[in-house]
């Protein structure tokens, strides 16, 4: 599954696209130009946070998954179902028949990544009493969040908690306890992550923190709905698996990992443009006393995942319905828990991303850098996105970089076209007087130039 | 090499912080490593706040050279009476309402001296403060 040329899930559909600038404006890593009347994706600075996706009127952005036939590809099939599924479906207020849906489907397991959620709790937890680590500690399950603090805010990379995911976690759990149960080797048991998210793909394709993911494939929420829907109201026999608490299914919505973690001083923060202020203070070290901050890149946490059915808001208040029709019971510590902090910490390091740096030497960056002031100086200052750029400062990034002139602003571009005409004009009309020499003085006047004296 | 000036308005609390963001952006875009994006950033975000609440009013000049980081942060005015006094943590003259934003703590001269490589003040009571910090790369 590895591919060196694949960086991210989100792509353009070029036949729906109209190029307007809802994207290219709601971009938070600047990751968009609108070329040739068409929306164009710089794959390094896509961070997958799916807000295009989100936001596009003609449905052009899409996020790459899996398809289902990819669970034929093992013998035996997990799912992994995100908690946020269950607030999915109309009516649906406990998990147990989504759960019992996904066995219809031909999985041999299912295992709750909410179970997984509370092994990661109890592991940050852990981490966080036995070693000293610089506060705030950033939690690591959002894997949009991830890419952008490597790309802009690389000083906070030693903040973040090197834990892995739940979604890691569940891969790696459910298959040793299926092959343990089954006795089958791990090598024909598939784990398919069942995805609210656009950046999950890339999580598995390219991992962050460990060299490889244990998860064999990743299923949309919104692919799987209609077949779950249709066999989420039958008949199901009592299910016979150890299911996850309140605990780690608080996980799909914000603040369900901080408080699982349990720390004294927590805050969460949704939507990525607000990640993007709390990061900025965070480096500003304006948060005197935080111990751990839970960044989600969605509204509404996993639940306004790109991927999910249903709204964000509608999905919240079903999700607080089936919280309450889950035992609040304390979560069981089998024996996962025991070193879970060890056993789940990152492999890898999280490495920071030049994507958004210039190149080229100190000297030449600085030039460049210098050249960018410059040219934004004579820009107009609208940021309208017109030009393709997101902004006035992008667009004299992508000239300093050759990728855009001058003129690919419409206010630079009207004045020269002025002052082109201006000189036609009088140029035409010295010709003519020249060789007539019988016209009115008004017709002298050029009508551009009164227009640029207001 | 960068230079650039930026103006601080004194009391005005909703630019705050706009400053230090820019040469902060400037700065990334550059490739300045993390940590020292991370010390300038704390410096020059207390420096301008301590323009906003403390002067009349001044100005930022910013500079990024092959080998430094160089911030100068001068004001009109008022100047400090007793700079070793301010240079202690936990001393501040801010108001009540300052405080209550969450500012003034009394950390913002010795935080900036922490965070940089060099750092030099001056202050003349009735003339105004001066002063330099820089950041090796």
């Amino acid at each position: 599954m590895a591919n060196m040329e694949y960086y991210h899930s989100v792509r353009l559909d070029p036949e729906k696209c109209r190029g307007c600038t809802n994207c290219l404006k709601r971009c938070p890593t600047d990751a968009i130009r609108i070329r040739n009347n068409r929306a164009a994706i710089i794959n390094q600075n896509c961070i997958d946070c799916g807000e295009c996706v989100r936001v596009c009127p003609h449905h052009a952005k899409t996020a790459v998954t899996d398809p289902l036939s990819i669970i034929e590809n093992f013998e035996y099939r997990i799912a992994l179902p995100a908690p946020s599924l269950y607030s999915q479906f109309p009516q649906v207020h406990s998990a147990e028949p989504i759960i019992a849906s996904l066995y219809k489907m031909g999985f041999d397991e299912v295992f709750e990544v909410a179970r997984a959620a509370e092994v990661v709790s109890y592991a940050i937890s852990r981490t966080l009493i036995n070693e000293d680590r610089p506060r705030p500690v950033i939690s690591s399950a959002c894997p949009a969040v991830l890419r952008l603090i490597q790309q802009k805010y690389p000083s906070l990379l030693e903040n973040v908690i090197d834990i892995m995911s739940p979604m890691e976690a569940a891969a790696r759990i459910a298959k040793e306890e299926f092959s343990k149960k089954r006795n089958v080797p791990v090598e024909k048991i598939g784990a398919f992550f069942i995805s609210p998210c656009a950046a999950k793909l890339t999580a598995v394709k390219n991992p962050i923190g460990t060299e490889t993911s244990a998860v064999d494939g990743v299923l949309a929420i919104r692919d799987l709905f209609t077949q779950i829907q249709s066999l989420v109201k039958g008949e199901f026999t009592p299910l016979e698996i150890e299911r996850a608490s309140t605990v780690g299914i608080r996980w799909a919505m914000p603040s369900g990992e901080a408080d699982a973690v349990g720390m004294r001083h927590t805050l969460c923060v949704d939507g990525i443009e607000n990640v993007k202020h709390a990061l900025e203070q965070i480096e500003n070290n304006r948060f005197d006393r935080l111990d751990f901050v839970e960044l989600l890149a969605c509204t509404n946490g996993c639940l306004g995942g790109p991927l999910t059915v249903e709204n964000g808001y509608v999905a919240k208040s079903r999700m607080n319905a089936i919280l309450r029709h889950t035992p609040d019971r304390q979560i069981q510590k089998s024996e996962i828990f025991e070193n879970a902090h060890v056993k789940f910490r990152m492999t890898t390091e999280i490495e920071e991303s030049d994507a958004l740096q210039l190149t080229g030497t100190m000297k030449e960056r600085l030039e460049k850098a210098a050249r960018i002031e410059e040219i934004e100086a004579t820009l107009p200052g609208l940021d309208c996105g017109s030009c393709g750029s997101p902004s006035c400062r992008a667009l004299a990034l992508d000239i300093v970089n050759g990728h855009a002139t001058e003129m690919n602003c419409i206010f630079k571009l009207n004045e020269r076209i002025s002052t082109l005409a201006g000189e036609m004009v009088s140029l035409g009309a010295s010709t003519r007087f020249s060789v007539g020499g019988n016209r009115d003085e008004t017709d002298l006047e050029d009508p551009f130039a009164q227009e640029g004296k207001e | 090499m960068i230079k650039e000036t930026f103006p601080v308005e004194a009391g005005n609390m909703t630019a705050a912080g706009d400053v230090s963001a820019r040469i902060k952006r400037q700065m990334k875009q550059v490739g300045i490593p993390a940590s020292v994006v991370r010390r300038v950033s704390v410096g020059t975000y207390e420096a301008e706040i301590n323009l906003v609440i403390h002067s009349l009013g001044g100005h930022i000049d910013f500079e990024i050279n092959e080998e430094q980081v160089v911030i100068r942060v001068v004001d009109r005015g008022p100047g400090i009476p007793d700079l070793k006094k301010a240079m202690t943590e936990g001393w501040s003259t801010a108001s009540n309402e300052v405080r209550n934003m969450g500012f003034g703590a009394g950390m913002g001269l010795p935080n900036m001296k922490r965070n940089a490589d060099e750092f030099s003040i001056e202050s003349t009571v009735g003339v105004g403060t001066d002063i330099t910090m820089a950041f090796n790369i």
